[in-house]
């Protein structure tokens, strides 16, 4: 499709909820307020990790205005985001795993009722070993956290073989070996997490709540709470910011469903700032390990990564999230040889999981500040040694994720050229510097949470004789701009207004099923989904129209709300006669789009994290100042450059890149999910060191810098209107970036985030005493790694299978866990 | 959403019925202001007093004047304070705190007189209920241990408020009213350096005014260091005054250190060395090491605390070459981010 | 349960009465006794900016103010910003230029925002920042807000404001 055919797309204009978000009306979950509601606090565990030996909720039931107390003993069935870890209870009944661990429920006339009853449940715990780190739990292996994973308190560890690293590696004129440490960090969406639970009129279930993931809800839900799926509806409300937080099923979901069918009363709970924090979900502490081998040139011969990751204490998107740290690595460069181990330990701290990037940023912080390390040792400029080594379009890479359309030469030019990168890198005063770093990430996960051969997302539309239309998708709105995405492709295909159209999403009872918002996957998946619905409604209306007004079809057409002739615009009708047309013919006119991502390349077990029908690029420049004396760093510019493919509206898309460069910024300058552990003579205790925003720190209005943003277009193939991502990708180089750009302005690397002044000060340190100028882990644990999966690259005739693949588990245990497993085999 | 414990709720017109309500309930009353302090620690139930005598209606507390020295009352607002020294001359130091405490919106509620009693802090006092449980509590509430330093016989949370290190710098005096009497004190005598007994406050007085004497001659200013440009409570403070003569030497100086242990923290070695000086480079940075000596930053807020030491003479050296009249708007804008 | 508080206040230009459980913020009163759910909540404990609306005029944190404290005052909510069946230029621009991503946020921002245009005329950059510096958001990264709001301007924000004050209470008893 060419641009000028295209009237709404492509232009900047007031997304639709717009309205609805300045005025207030927005209704999000905790904004729901019914007759005859009752209020739920859940009782969380004050220990870390400890058998439960008794439980007695007595008195809490007896306080006045309570009218429910639920332990453990009333759920009997374990739930999970990924069939392989089906292993949380909606109320733990004999294990609690870390502070924060729910145990108990108390559903009262008011919070503040059902708060104080909480005091009333008795608990009585024996307490187990504390595993705070990932070294004490690789160090013992008893107690185990959970009962099921790799052996110990390993969940997950893999290893993959794309080729001979180590022949790689002698063939390489340098070889360059670094360490890394990504702290954890949350993703801190302004809303607390919320949902009520009700009984409808025809007494079947329903959730609203802030998820955005409503479809994995639904399943959750059916499953824990031995229901059927058809008897209930899973509404999403509008996410008061998402980021990841909110993309896998949570105890209090199912736990004020249960309270409301036991009571025939609308159940709801809001989450303190506190219990959001022990939700968490969020970012992966990794320890990474990089050795690449190099050519003089700066061509990369072979990576071999090996991760570790601090899973907390439950399995969440965890096994994907082990594969993430290393899948993704060979989109932006070429690397022949690849070699990639990651292990994901559990820990007694609260549950990590997707955050905006999911898994990726770690590991591009590690290549990238390692190629800006590479780039020195070989003299040559870091812009230029990545625009020499950037990975080609329509490319097969070394672990089979199909490359398409890449832009990513043209982002490093882009932000080469706007921060004037060649006349001031290496060339500023000390004190000020500039970095550089790239990025790549998924237009969408090609496979879904669980296996199955449906599409990933579906629309319907509703046409009326009116002349409007409703849209219906499952796809739910966290501030991203979906509902606008959905509106925006139906509206510019049938050539009507935006405000002509009535978009419902997010419902279980209502709308085709789409996977949920979560691996930048709405944009192209609902999108493609949506124009193919809109295409056939099109269909129905030209035959009407080209009836009626003796055109042939293909002359037709769709703008400004009317079907007309090419050759003579005059000649024409309104949409809506054109609605009434095809109705007459056709009766009543609905139709439906879907989508199913291309499959996959790759064979091998493990190669389902990765795959996706298109990837986007980013560039990055960094500048910032660093204060020799107090190691203070102010960021004070960044220019990014993202290829979109086409930017459906840049308004938005501009949005999601700034918001993106925000994110990063607080990950790379000051997030941190910390622990406290006491004194061990004294104490078992093991907290969240600050769960509050005001302690967590995320920039405020005055410490985020300017973003000069640059949208790079050039439409991907299989995106709609062709576009790619822009939600995640974009903070992906930030971090690395501003590593690069301290060590520019002041000569020692940090590699670790965040990157804080403490950290400069010790690097600097280090430099005067004559040491390596540098913070960061020193050591990488030793871990038990399976026997490496060997898979030849394509360049070696590979097929994409495994050439020692281990026999596959029977079909006994397959079905044990209710489907195969998430990563495809 | 957290909820406020059950509280009953009084509305003196005047101080003398704030003290006689104090006085009445002298186990379980206190004091709301702004709130922006107590409310919070209600919340999680750090403070759970059983009745508030809120101070919003008592208009004797409103009042300001710069006369013969400046006198505050204690239940003027941060906004109106600042809004007050648009032209702070002397009084900079004060402006400069206040400007920095918080957010906008907490300074438009939070008063003078709050932010100066303001509960000590620590992060392992300031969380909720659950959160305390989870490590058996803590000296400072319901608990036996300070967890800051497990050996110590007393709490150490941290002095936290901006106005305080200012106002010491400028030698200001405060009064105190209860039922029985008024008294008047120096506002270094309102500190003591325990986390739980920060106040020598009792809890039947009422904090009226605050005078800042006639400061002719003296030039004052205030450093914060905080991780981010608002809500941030400092972890570091300088507050410091000097008196110069006509020839550029130092008559008289008072450098006060904030959020460095339980109370301000006056360095009278650092102060007494600038006396007689010019405000030579050396002179500076002698300041500046002698003021980070008895800075003792402890574990217990943002940063670390080796980090926030050695960093205190660097403070000390921004605003002594500010009060030398040096340019340091750009290293101001790039530590408070301080933008107007 | 203990006697509920009774207070008589004007939200949104309009005088109200309302009973409700004496120990509950300006923010728990206007959320759930008077269904104006347009103000939010991020902590309830001044660390968010979400749940900022304006008292008597000014920017407050409504979970940090007591609702018994507000009787016989002024409150002016996200929902009192339409005036006339007309966004206020400041809705309108946050609408029209990304300011408002998940929009949990806004109202906070808006009703801050608000209250600087109500005060200058023209605020720079700089006061803009500053005046929004107690809000946080964690879509956006601020930029398009602040363009937002310099678009409000320009489109004549400034001055275009609610009623307020004596004149709206004289129109109250008209």
């Amino acid at each position: 499709m060419n641009d000028t055919k295209l009237h709404l797309i492509g232009k900047p204009r007031r997304r639709v909820d717009g309205r609805a978000k300045v005025t207030g009306q927005t209704k999000f979950a905790d904004d729901i307020m019914l007759p005859r509601m009752l209020h739920c606090k859940l009782l969380r565990s004050s220990v870390p990790h400890a058998r439960i030996v008794r439980i007695d909720a007595t008195r809490a039931l007896a306080h006045p205005g309570v009218h429910l107390a639920l332990t453990g003993k009333d759920f009997k069935v374990p739930y999970g985001i990924l069939p392989v870890s089906q292993d949380e209870y909606p109320l733990e009944p004999t294990h609690v795993r870390f502070v924060g661990d729910p145990v108990a429920a108390v559903i009262a006339r008011d919070e503040l009722t059902a708060f104080e009853a909480l005091d009333l449940i008795e608990v009585e715990y024996e307490p187990l070993r504390t595993f705070s780190t990932p070294e004490e739990s690789l160090e013992h292996e008893d107690p185990r956290i959970h009962e099921y994973g790799n052996q110990g308190n390993i969940h997950k560890a893999v290893s993959l073989g794309f080729g001979d690293v180590e022949k790689a590696f002698a063939g390489a004129d340098e070889v360059f070996e670094d360490t890394f440490f990504y702290q954890g960090n949350t993703h801190l969406a302004i809303e607390q997490h919320a949902a009520v639970a009700a009984k409808d009129p025809d007494g079947k279930l329903v959730l609203w709540s802030s998820t955005q993931v409503p479809h994995y809800v639904h399943r959750a839900l059916a499953r824990a709470l031995e229901m059927r799926a058809a008897h209930i509806r899973v509404v999403a409300m509008p996410n008061g910011g998402g980021f990841g937080g909110k993309c896998d099923p949570f105890n209090h979901e199912i736990v004020v469903c249960k309270a409301a069918l036991l009571l025939d009363r609308p159940v709801k709970i809001c989450l303190t700032r506190e219990e959001v924090f022990y939700c968490h979900r969020g970012r992966h502490p990794v320890l990474m390990r990089f050795k690449t081998g190099v050519k003089r040139d700066g061509t990369i011969t072979g990576v071999h990564l090996k991760t570790v990751l601090d899973g907390g204490a439950y399995g969440s998107y965890g096994v994907v999230s082990t594969f993430y740290t290393g899948a993704l690595q060979t989109l932006t460069y070429h690397i022949p040889t690849y070699k990639f181990e990651g292990c994901r330990v559990f820990t007694n701290k609260p549950p990590c999981g997707p955050k905006r990037g999911h898994g990726t940023p770690q590991g591009r912080f590690g290549q990238e500040v390692q190629l800006d390390k590479i780039a020195e040792k070989l003299a040559i400029d870091p812009a230029e040694l990545r625009l020499r080594i950037v990975e080609k379009p329509d490319t097969l890479t070394a672990n089979y994720l199909q490359v398409s359309t890449t832009g990513l030469a043209e982002c490093i030019r882009r932000v080469v050229a706007a921060s004037d990168w060649r006349n001031r890198f290496r060339k500023l005063p000390r004190g000020r510097g500039l970095g550089l770093a790239c990025s790549s990430y998924m237009s969408g996960a090609g496979l879904p949470i669980y296996y199955n051969e449906m599409p990933h997302s579906g629309v319907q539309l509703k046409l009326d004789r009116s002349g409007g239309v409703a849209a219906f998708c499952g796809a739910t709105e966290i501030g991203q701009g979906s509902d606008d995405v959905l509106v925006g492709c139906v509206a510019e295909i049938l050539g009507i207004d935006p405000m002509d159209i009535r978009s419902v999403t997010g419902d279980t009872d209502l709308t085709p099923v789409d996977l949920g918002s979560y691996s930048s996957r709405v944009t192209l998946m609902m999108g493609n989904a949506a124009i193919q619905a809109a295409e056939r409604a099109r269909e129905f209306l030209a035959e009407g129209v080209s009836r009626k007004l003796e055109v042939p079809k293909g002359r037709l057409v769709f703008a400004e709300r009317r079907v007309f002739d090419a050759e003579d615009p005059a000649k024409g009708v309104s949409f809506s006669e054109a609605v009434c047309l095809a109705e007459a013919i056709f009766g009543t006119l609905g139709t439906t789009g879907s989508y199913t991502p291309p499959k996959a390349v790759a064979r091998f077990k493990g190669s389902g994290a990765g795959p996706s029908p298109t990837y986007s690029y980013s560039a990055a420049v960094v500048e910032v100042e660093v204060n020799a004396s107090t190691g203070w760093i102010q960021v004070t510019r960044v220019w990014i450059a993202h290829d979109i493919g086409r930017a459906l509206n840049p308004t938005l898309a501009r949005g999601q890149v700034e918001g993106s460069v925000y994110m990063g910024l607080g990950e790379a300058l000051m997030e941190e999910q910390e622990f406290r552990r006491l004194p061990k003579r004294l104490s078992h205790a093991l907290v969240h060191k600050f769960p509050s925003i005001l302690e967590y720190k995320s920039p405020t209005a005055l410490d985020m810098p300017e973003v000069i943003t640059e949208l790079v277009e050039h439409p991907d193939p299989s995106g709609p209107f062709g576009a790619k991502e822009v939600g995640q990708g974009p903070l992906l180089p930030v971090m690395p970036a501003v590593a690069n750009a301290v060590y520019d302005a002041i000569g020692v690397r940090i590699d670790e985030v965040p990157i804080t002044p403490e950290k400069i000060i010790k690097a600097l340190e280090a430099k005067a005493a004559g040491k390596p100028a540098r913070y960061g882990p020193a050591h990488f644990p030793d871990v038990p790694w399976p026997e490496t999966l060997q898979v030849p690259p394509p360049w070696e005739g590979g097929d994409g299978k495994a050439i020692n693949a281990p026999p596959r588990p029977s079909k006994e245990l397959a079905r044990k866990s209710h489907a195969p497993e998430v990563v495809q085999s | 959403m957290m909820r406020l414990p059950y509280f009953r709720y009084l509305a003196p017109r005047t101080v003398r019925e704030a003290a006689e309500m104090l006085a009445a309930n002298p186990r379980d009353a206190m004091l709301v202001a702004g709130g922006t302090d107590v409310l919070p620690n209600m919340k999680r139930r750090q403070q759970v007093p059983g009745t508030l005598v809120g101070l919003r209606q008592v208009a004797e507390l409103k009042g300001i004047t710069n006369g013969d020295g400046l006198c505050i009352g204690a239940g003027l607002t941060l906004t109106e304070l600042v809004g007050y020294l648009k032209i702070p001359g002397p009084y900079a130091a004060l402006r400069q705190a206040a400007v920095q405490v918080a957010t906008p919106h907490l300074r438009n509620v939070g008063t003078l007189g709050g932010n100066l009693c303001l509960d000590t802090r620590c992060n392992y006092y300031d969380q909720n209920y659950e959160w305390r449980k989870a490590i058996d509590f803590c000296m400072k509430k319901d608990g036996k241990t300070c967890w800051v330093a497990t050996s110590s016989p007393k709490c150490l949370a941290v002095s936290s408020t901006d106005t305080a290190p200012a106002l010491l710098a400028l030698g200001a005096t405060i009064t105190l009213v209860s039922a029985e009497k008024t008294r008047a004190m120096a506002l270094a005598d309102l500190y003591r350096n325990d986390g739980i007994h920060y106040l020598t406050r009792q809890p039947t007085e009422v904090l009226t005014a605050i005078d800042v004497p006639r400061l002719d001659g003296w030039r004052s200013t205030y450093w914060k260091l905080r991780r981010r440009g608002s809500f941030d409570f400092p972890v570091l403070s300088v507050a410091a005054a000097l008196k110069l003569a006509p020839d550029g030497s130092v008559e008289a100086a008072r450098i006060v250190l904030g959020a460095v242990a339980s109370q301000p923290i006056e360095a009278s070695a650092a102060a007494a060395s600038l006396v007689g000086e010019r405000l030579t480079d050396e002179a500076i940075a002698r300041a500046g090491e002698l003021a980070a000596v008895p800075a003792r930053p402890m574990d217990n807020t943002d940063f670390t605390l080796a980090w926030r030491k050695h960093v205190t003479r660097d403070f000390v050296t921004y605003a002594l070459r500010e009060l030398r009249g040096d340019d340091m708007s750009k290293l101001r804008l790039s530590v408070a981010r301080q933008l107007v | 349960m203990t006697e509920q508080a009774h207070i008589t206040l004007k939200v949104n230009n309009e005088p109200v009465e309302v009973s409700f459980a004496p120990y509950k913020t300006l923010l728990e009163v206007l959320r759930e006794d008077l269904n104006l759910c347009g103000t939010k909540h991020g902590c309830e404990l001044g660390e968010c900016g979400a749940c900022a609306v304006l008292l008597d005029d000014l920017p407050v944190l409504s979970c940090l103010v007591l609702a018994v404290e507000c009787d016989g005052r002024r409150v002016t909510t996200i929902e009192g910003l339409v005036t006339d069946g007309r966004l206020h230029p400041l809705q309108e621009a946050f609408a029209d230029l990304g300011a408002a991503q998940c929009g949990y946020c806004t109202p906070g921002f808006l009703i801050t925002a608000k209250a600087l245009l109500d005060e200058h005329s023209h605020p720079t950059r700089d006061q803009i920042r500053e005046a929004l510096a107690g809000n946080l958001c964690r879509c956006t990264g601020y930029q398009q807000i602040f363009e937002a709001v310099e678009a409000a301007i320009q489109s004549g924000a400034a001055g275009v404001e609610v009623e307020r004050g004596p004149r709206s209470a004289g129109q109250e008893e008209a």
